[in-house]
């Protein structure tokens, strides 16, 4: 068996369901997915801890430092020499500073987002495409076959529109 | 979600995905036309490539005109979309959930035109890559004191960040087209929405990505338009040389951006038969909003206006009174009407609020604040320090065929994109939508059932 799924209409439903699987048949690795976000309930609140902020900032100091060598590094090694003004020119350098500092940033962010949301990726045999007409799936990917019908039992507890197996 | 609710997001797919999945006559007529025009602008380009700037009205003494009007113009423009969507989205307004993509779209495209028109102003536009740092085998490289090259850092900066804050929330609503599509559509639409399966991590981490981007967009936007003045205000050049010159640039681009916003919020509303969901509340949040910048704005030119007349500087001075009396009176009066005059009732009076009298201030602001950029360019040059360097500037056909083919570009992109995204967010206004967890009734249900979070 490759997968067992519930299609739900309310998201009270889902939750029923992810209850029963977490409490009654004591599986840890549910899926859940919806066309939205649900993040007022507990079975779409999975999986919240996130470095992205602070790999953000990470991404905004290496654009700093990539930056500063850009401006100071070449405007050493290659001087333009005017009258009264300096090789190294801060003031100005600053907004270069700043732009990369926050493209760093805006970068470090949108490669997490790919890398911890695991984009792009093949779509797994659990999904269904009723998802994207506003159903909430609730399931199991690879179940052992000894679970099916206690996973089975569980998904119906939330009284779901379909409950489907995919060999 | 109740049942009901999956008719709501039913009949949301429905409806804003129409554009996409049906493609009318009229669809193919307006892409004919503005096509047209865009082609005669790229050829009218290429003759001034082939003939030379001698074509044109630019001559001595002023050398940055039409051109260069429409570069600060549609810089200013593109401050609509990510700048207002970034602060609503900060401040949680649940109206903004119509609005952000609209907005964020005019920002891409508007970005993408003004920054095209250094390239059209260049002589030799084969020659832009100076602007960009890279090790010459000739060991020059560009000057980073030169406000060209900030521009250079800071546009790029800003399109590319724009163009990933309009991209990432728009890959749920590809998944969304993946589902309903059959054929190379599907098939096109299964690559364009990266496998997005709705996992609660996804949508998590979307957010939060969201909501980082959106904290670091804004200095951003506000660093762009700054630095676009700092093209004029680091030179010495009378009525250039100003400290105003950031704040009022960057007050003056979210004033032209939100006006464009309502204009094409309207023309969208109009021809998408988008009446549900473009409501009157937004336009009546956007006109207050409009309203404020028109304050602003007037309280900037103000200061510039009478700083410079108190200072009494005689260069300065023949600046002041060829906006305020001379040759270019007649366009600076016109501005003053158009940006402060005709808005402020139209928007202040709560009596005369509508789509419609939100939509006629926005048209007014847009023409104003053209000829504002416009009477900050062209007067300066014109009247430099000694009056042996005074000249006049009058536009020609090729620069007035390039500008028109300029806004023909922005509607052809706008209509172009309606055929591949829905034009406002679907999953944004769903998850706006939804009475069975919000309702306080079912949330107290569900906080004793030990169901919420």
């Amino acid at each position: 068996m490759k997968a067992i799924y519930g299609l739900y209409e309310t998201p009270r439903g889902a939750q029923r369901a992810f209850n029963g699987l977490r409490e009654e048949v004591q599986v840890r690795d549910i899926t859940v997915m919806s066309s939205e976000p649900l993040e007022e309930w507990e079975f779409a609140s999975q999986d919240r801890v996130t470095f992205m902020p602070w790999i953000a900032a990470g991404g905004a100091a290496v654009g700093l430092i990539s930056a500063y060598l850009l401006t100071a590094v070449t405007q050493q090694t290659w001087p333009i020499r005017t009258g009264g003004m300096p090789i190294v020119s801060n003031w100005t350098n600053m907004i270069i500073l700043f732009e990369l500092t926050m493209l760093g940033a805006v970068l470090a962010t949108v490669l997490t987002l790919l890398f911890t949301a695991r984009l792009p990726a093949k779509l797994p045999k659990i999904y269904d495409p009723a998802v994207s007409d506003g159903k909430i799936l609730v399931g199991v990917d690879a179940p052992a076959d000894s679970q099916l019908a206690s996973i089975e039992r569980a998904l119906h507890s939330g009284h779901p529109i379909a409950v489907h197996r995919k060999p | 979600m109740m049942p009901e609710t999956l008719a709501v997001a039913d009949r949301l797919s429905r409806d804003l995905l129409r554009p996409v999945f049906q493609t009318t006559g009229k669809f193919y007529a307006l892409v004919v036309i503005l096509g047209v025009i865009v082609l005669s602008g790229l050829a009218t380009w290429g003759y001034q490539i082939y003939y030379g700037f001698g074509v044109t009205g630019y001559n001595w003494p002023v050398y940055w005109a039409l051109h260069e009007t429409n570069f600060v113009f549609w810089i200013g423009i593109s401050h609509a979309g990510t700048l207002i969507s970034a602060i609503l989205r900060l401040v949680n307004a649940t109206w903004r959930r119509p609005v952000t993509r609209c907005a964020e779209i005019i920002t891409a495209f508007a970005l993408m035109i003004g920054a095209m028109f250094p390239l059209i102003h260049l002589g030799r536009p084969w020659l832009a890559f100076y602007l960009i740092p890279y090790p010459s085998e000739r060991g020059i490289w560009p000057n980073y004191r030169s406000p060209l090259v900030w521009d250079f850092f800071a546009i790029n900066t800003y399109l590319l960040s724009s163009l990933l804050f309009l991209a990432l929330p728009m890959i749920p609503d590809f998944a969304l087209i993946r589902d309903r599509a059959t054929g190379w559509r599907k098939k096109v639409y299964a690559r364009l929405s990266l496998g997005w399966q709705g996992t609660p991590k996804q949508w998590h981490r979307l957010e939060t990505a969201m909501h980082i981007m959106a904290l670091a967009i804004l200095p951003i936007a506000v660093s762009v338009h700054t630095i676009v003045s700092f093209d004029f205000s680091m030179a010495v050049v009378p009525m250039w040389h100003s400290t105003i010159f950031g704040p009022y640039f960057v007050a003056g681009a979210i004033f032209s951006g939100i006006a464009a916003l309502i204009i094409v919020m309207a023309v969208l509303r109009r021809a998408f038969h988008l009446e549900s969901y473009l409501l009157p509340l937004h336009f009546q949040n956007l006109g207050k909003l409009l309203l404020l910048m028109s304050l602003l704005w007037g309280y900037f030119v103000f200061n510039e206006r009478l700083t410079a007349w108190y200072g009494n500087i005689p260069h300065e001075m023949n600046v002041f009174w060829s906006t305020q009396t001379g040759e270019y009176a007649p366009l600076f009066w016109t501005m003053v009407l158009c940006n402060f005059v005709i808005p402020f009732p139209l928007l202040a009076i709560r009596r005369l609020r509508s789509v419609t009298t939100a939509v006629l201030a926005s048209c007014c602001v847009v023409v104003g604040m053209w000829l504002e950029r416009f009477l900050i360019i062209v007067p300066s040059l014109s009247r430099k320090s000694l009056p042996y360097a005074w000249g006049s500037y009058s536009p020609e056909w090729p620069e007035i065929v390039i500008m028109v083919a300029s806004f023909a570009a922005m509607a052809l992109l706008y209509v172009l994109i309606s055929k591949v995204v829905p034009l406002i967010s679907i999953w944004e206004l769903k998850a706006g939508e939804q009475p069975a967890a919000h309702s306080p009734t079912s949330v107290h249900e569900a906080e004793t059932a030990g169901e919420l979070r």
